[in-house]
């Protein structure tokens, strides 16, 4: 997370060799990414860009979900298997014959998250995946996105999105000017004022409340919704019985 | 020259449906916004929203073919009578992505494209462009070329662009998806601040009530291409909190855990829209 400009999509980049650098090293699985080809490295790496009309150009939605997986070489069959399966995980399976530039963006979006999906890279990098979705989409995205980092698959996200982190609770990585100026689990990230301003962030709607209730014994570091209800229930339950008691 | 009373735009049963498509995407839409008026427009992806927003420019039918049925006013003048080129005179559009409306090499020369081709004088396009690129916060970056500039600065130019041709009325389509949550706020209150200084009506699309709550007094709720609440945002938002999240709105924070609290029966108050009105009312109870 970052201001706009903050290099996010830069370093982004350096991941699957879109960019090599031009002082120190990246490493994918210990493999130097200045000695790979953006092929080799995609094999492992997906990248699904901001913009998913810089990714999409087949003629129908199936085709563009497998085409990657064709290049790869992988048999007719896997492939059909791995783009239907992955059609149906992004509710796209409707749309498997459509031209993806007859769709929404918010669809757009989901046909470029599957057109990468569909070959299973380990890593996975998301740059503003929740932009043009509605609260829905970002709820299935949400979980789509833990289940795959609980099969094993690390997933990078670049965001502005801080409600969508905050429900995710991710390891959060602050960026300004070039730089990584922060990083900590989101819930400290988050509720931090002086992060949060060097990073041109605004806080979770739950830390602005938390952080103006900490006088009555709350913690500050309350990011989601479902925490902030536990805490406040106690509380609350505690005042009515105490009003209750001397009345 | 506005039309009756200061009603800037007016839908009478207003319909239409894409050629090729096989439903509509506005169906019977019925609304009258008023000259000044900050509306947030929202609803789910497909409910229609960019739809009404692309007949209010005429984008519709010109650009995109299609039936339209009923009628739309803006400014007291039939869209239908009107040429693309006339209505964006009087309704300016920032859309989501920036990049697809910058074009020119520098920010100054984009910004000044539109006053040039209206056929001002030098000093007339100078003085909006001036004004445009100050009311945007745009003016330190002039000289640079659109390309170069981060996304939210892009947005700041695109509605510069925007503000140089003098509309009526802004709309803004998810203006803020791509900018950092900061400048997403600062866009959206220089927005505001230049409907209260110029009586200029602005109609955001956004999913992110969060964000437009601030500011916006009205909300107008959209699905499957027809209205389906219209009211302050205050007032919709407690009513409608469980049909609204439904519809796959982002619903404020802490509107969704007041609900929560409500429904345990732990709060009894409306559902407040933002943080300050929660740590009130949390407060007074607290301190006991």
């Amino acid at each position: 997370m970052g201001e706009n400009g903050a290099g996010k999509t830069t370093l982004a980049k350096q991941l699957n060799g879109l960019l090599k650098p031009s002082l120190g090293r990246v490493t994918v699985d210990g493999d130097d990414t200045a000695k790979k080809s953006v092929a080799q490295l995609s094999r492992k790496v997906g990248i699904v860009f901001q913009n998913p009309d810089h990714l999409l150009f087949s003629e129908t939605v199936r085709e563009e979900v497998g085409f990657a997986l064709k290049n790869f070489g992988f048999e007719p069959g896997v492939v059909l298997k791995q783009v239907e399966r992955t059609l149906e995980a992004l509710d796209l399976a409707h749309y498997a014959d459509t031209s993806p530039f007859l769709l929404s963006g918010g669809e757009r979006k989901r046909v470029a998250l599957a057109a990468v999906l569909a070959w299973q890279p380990d890593y996975l990098i998301l740059d503003e995946p929740t932009i043009g979705q509605d609260y829905q989409q970002k709820e299935r995205l949400r979980n789509f996105i833990l289940q795959l980092n609980s099969q094993g698959k690390a997933v990078v996200m670049v965001t502005h999105d801080v409600e969508f982190v905050a429900e995710c609770n991710p390891k959060v990585v602050l960026m300004s000017k070039g730089q990584i100026v922060a990083q900590g689990q989101a819930d400290e990230v988050l509720s931090d004022d002086g992060l949060i301003e060097k990073a041109s962030l605004v806080k979770p709607q739950m830390a602005k409340l938390f952080s103006q209730l900490s006088e009555y014994g709350f913690p500050r570091d309350v990011v989601d919704v479902h925490r902030a209800k536990m805490l406040l229930e106690e509380k609350l339950t505690e005042v009515r019985v105490r009003v209750a008691q001397s009345s | 020259m506005a039309g009756t009373q200061g009603e800037i735009v007016a839908a009478h049963s207003l319909g239409f449906q894409y050629a090729g498509s096989t439903s509509k995407a506005l169906d019977d839409v019925n609304i009258v916004i008023r000259q000044g008026e900050f509306l947030l427009l929202t609803g789910p992806s497909g409910c229609g929203k960019t739809t009404l927003c692309r007949c209010l420019n005429g984008l519709i039918p010109n650009f995109h073919p299609g039936d339209m049925s009923g009628e739309l006013l803006v400014d007291g003048v039939s869209v239908a009578a009107e040429t693309t080129s006339e209505l964006s005179r009087r309704v300016g559009y920032v859309f989501q992505n920036p990049e697809n409306q910058l074009f020119a090499l520098t920010v100054e020369k984009d910004v000044a494209f539109g006053p040039e081709n209206l056929g001002l004088t030098r000093e007339e396009i100078r003085g909006r462009v001036d004004w445009a690129m100050d009311a945007a916060g745009t003016v330190a970056l002039k000289d640079l070329a659109p390309y170069e500039l981060s996304g939210g600065q892009q947005q700041r130019v695109a509605l510069a662009g925007v503000l140089a041709m003098k509309p009526s009325v802004i709309v803004l389509d998810e203006p803020t998806s791509f900018l950092d949550p900061r400048t997403a706020e600062e866009v959206m209150a220089a927005v505001d601040s230049l409907r209260r200084e110029n009586g200029i009506t602005v109609i955001v699309v956004e999913h992110r009530l969060d964000l437009v709550g601030r500011y916006a007094e009205r909300i107008v709720v959209m699905d499957r291409g027809r209205i389906v609440a219209d009211g302050k945002l205050e007032d919709v938002l407690d009513s409608e909190f469980d049909r609204l999240s439904g519809l796959g709105i982002g619903l404020p924070k802490v509107s969704l855990l007041w609900s929560l609290l409500r429904r345990d029966g732990l709060v009894s108050e409306r559902l407040p829209t933002h943080v300050e009105s929660a740590v009130k009312i949390l407060s007074e109870r607290l301190r006991n």
